[in-house]
C-alpha cells in the first residue's frame, strides 16, 4: 500500500501519526487541548515542544483559522523530565 | 445549538456526560449539553484517574460498586473506538497508624457486608502484591483486586459521542448564564449563545457548582481546593494497584500507558480557583514516594498540573432535586471522587429526571442533609 502523508509521525514522543490528527479534527475536535486528550499527541517526555506547531498548524488548515487563533494548551513544569531522585533532593528553602 | 429541549445539562465532564447519556438511553428525546470551554476541562481531565470500591461509608461504597460493574461494560456499552484504559489491578491502601489500622478493620467489615471483597493484609501479605514497596512502619494494608484505573478522557468522550449518536446536542464553548424560574418551575437556561427552554436542567457543573445553583437561588455548602498531582515518563511495569495512604496523603498508580501518576493532598491547601503548580509539590511528592516505593528515583517526571476538587462537609456528593424548585437537579460536590462514581450517578440523575425511582437509593444525598445534620464524613479520602 502506498504511504500517504497521513502516515507521517506528528509527535514522536507518543508515535502519533498525521492521520490520526486528522481523525481527531474530523471528530470535531477544535482546540490542542482536545486533540493532546484523545491522541496522546504532545503528552510524552517532550511536552508538545516538537508537535504542538504542527498540529496547530494542522487545526488552523483544518478549521480555517490562523495559527494565532488556536488555543495554546498549558506549559507546566519540569521544562525538561527530570528523575524523582533528584526532585527528593531540592532544598528546603522557600517552603510552603 | 437547539432552543428547546426536554433537559438541558450543564457542564461536559463526567458526570454531565454519563447523565446526558442516560437521559437519551431511559428514553429522553431532546437533550441539550453546554459545557463553557471543552469535554473534561474542569476536574476530570484533570483528576488521579482511579476507580475503587474501597470506601469507609455504605453511600460511597454503593456507588462505587454499582460504578464498577458498569465500567466493565462500558466500552461496549458506548461502542467506543478507542481503549478506555480500564485496568483492575486493585488498589492497596496503606495504614501507617494504629487510628487508621482500626478504621480499616471496620471498613473492610462494611465493604465485605455490601458484597465488596476487599480484604486486610499484613505488611509481607502487601509487599507480595507490590514487590517494590517499602513496608517500613506499615501495620497492615487493605486490598481490593476490582478497583483499578480508566482514562478519564476517553470515557468521558465514549459517553459524549454515544449520546451525541442517540441525539443529544452537545455544545461546548457555550457558558450557561442563567436559569430561568417562574412559579417554582426552572423554564429555560440562557447561554452566550441563546436561549434554550427545557423544563428540566441539571447542574454538573464540576468546580463551578455553586454559582450555577446561585442562579437558581440554591446556596450549596462547596468549597473547592486545588490538588496537586504529576506523570511520570512511560516505564517497564513497577506496581499493578494504586497505592494509597490516606495518613500520609498520597496515591501512586501506573497507568496502562506505563507511566506514573501520583498526587498529595494538602490539608493546608486554601480554597479557591487557583490551579497554578508548585515546585515544592514535585519536591514532597518526590521525597514521599520515593520512601515507599524507592525503584521510583531512576523515574522521570514530564509534567506536574493541578485541579480543583469540589468538596462537602461530608466528602459525599449532593445529589438530586431541591424542594420547592420543579425541573432542576444536581450532581455536584464529589469531593475528589467524582470520576469513579460517575457510571452511577449518570443513571440515577438521568432516572430522577424522568421521574423514575433512582436503582440506587440516594434520598440521603440530598442538598438538605447538611440543615437536618444527617451526615457523616466519608474518612477514606486523599
Amino acid at each position: 500500500m502506498a504511504r500517504t502523508d497521513d502516515d507521517i509521525i506528528v509527535c514522536r514522543c507518543e508515535d502519533v501519526s498525521l492521520g490520526e490528527i486528522r481523525r481527531a479534527i474530523a471528530e470535531g475536535a477544535t482546540t490542542l487541548d482536545e486533540i493532546r486528550r484523545i491522541t496522546r499527541a504532545g503528552m510524552g517526555p517532550c511536552q508538545g515542544r516538537t508537535c504542538r506547531l504542527l498540529i496547530a498548524s494542522e487545526l488552523a488548515r483544518k478549521t480555517g483559522k490562523q495559527v494565532g487563533e488556536i488555543l495554546p494548551s498549558t506549559f507546566r513544569p519540569p521544562m525538561k523530565p527530570v528523575t524523582m531522585g533528584s526532585l527528593a533532593e531540592l532544598g528546603e528553602e522557600e517552603d510552603r | 445549538m437547539r432552543r428547546t429541549a426536554d433537559a438541558v445539562v450543564i457542564g461536559g465532564g463526567v458526570i454531565g456526560a454519563a447523565i446526558a447519556y442516560n437521559l437519551l438511553k431511559l428514553g429522553m428525546k431532546d437533550v441539550v449539553l453546554c459545557e463553557k470551554a471543552t469535554f473534561c476541562s474542569g476536574s476530570t481531565g484533570r483528576c488521579g484517574a482511579g476507580v475503587r470500591e474501597q470506601w469507609g461509608s455504605k453511600g460511597n461504597c454503593l456507588l462505587a460498586k454499582a460504578s464498577i460493574d458498569m465500567f466493565e461494560r462500558l466500552a461496549d456499552e458506548l461502542d467506543y473506538p478507542h481503549d478506555l484504559e480500564f485496568k483492575q489491578k486493585g488498589y492497596l491502601i496503606l495504614a501507617h497508624t494504629e487510628k487508621e489500622w482500626t478504621q480499616f478493620q471496620k471498613n473492610v467489615a462494611l465493604q465485605n457486608s455490601l458484597g465488596i471483597r476487599s480484604r486486610l493484609c499484613t505488611p509481607e501479605e502487601a509487599r507480595e502484591i507490590v514487590p517494590a514497596l517499602n513496608t517500613e512502619g506499615m501495620l497492615g494494608a487493605t486490598y481490593n483486586a476490582r478497583d483499578g484505573h480508566a482514562n478519564p478522557f476517553h470515557v468521558t468522550r465514549a459517553y459524549l459521542t454515544a449520546a451525541e449518536r442517540m441525539g443529544a446536542d452537545i455544545n461546548y464553548f457555550t457558558e450557561v448564564t442563567a436559569i430561568q424560574v417562574s412559579g417554582g418551575k426552572v423554564k429555560a437556561a440562557v447561554t452566550n449563545k441563546g436561549t434554550i427552554e427545557a423544563p428540566i436542567v441539571i447542574n454538573a457543573a464540576g468546580p463551578w457548582a455553586k454559582p450555577v445553583a446561585e442562579m437558581v437561588g440554591v446556596d450549596l455548602p462547596l468549597f473547592t481546593q486545588r490538588h496537586q498531582i504529576l506523570v511520570t515518563e512511560p516505564v517497564g511495569w513497577i506496581l499493578d494497584p494504586m497505592v494509597m495512604s490516606f495518613s500520609i496523603g498520597i496515591y501512586c498508580q501506573q497507568t496502562p500507558h506505563g507511566s506514573l501518576i501520583m498526587g498529595i493532598g494538602d490539608p493546608h491547601e486554601p480554597k479557591g480557583y487557583d490551579i497554578g503548580h508548585s515546585w515544592q509539590f514535585l519536591r514532597d511528592m518526590s521525597r514521599i514516594i520515593t520512601r515507599l516505593l524507592p525503584v521510583l528515583k531512576d523515574v522521570r517526571v514530564v509534567r506536574q498540573w493541578s485541579g480543583l476538587y469540589t468538596v462537602t462537609p461530608d466528602a459525599h456528593p449532593i445529589l438530586g432535586g431541591v424542594p420547592g424548585l420543579d425541573g432542576y437537579l444536581q450532581a455536584v460536590g464529589f469531593s475528589g471522587h467524582g470520576f469513579m462514581l460517575a457510571p452511577a450517578v449518570g443513571r440515577i440523575i438521568a432516572e430522577m429526571a424522568l421521574g423514575m425511582e433512582p436503582f440506587l437509593d440516594v434520598s440521603n444525598l440530598d442538598a438538605g442533609r447538611f440543615e437536618r445534620g444527617e451526615y457523616n464524613v466519608e474518612p477514606s479520602v486523599v
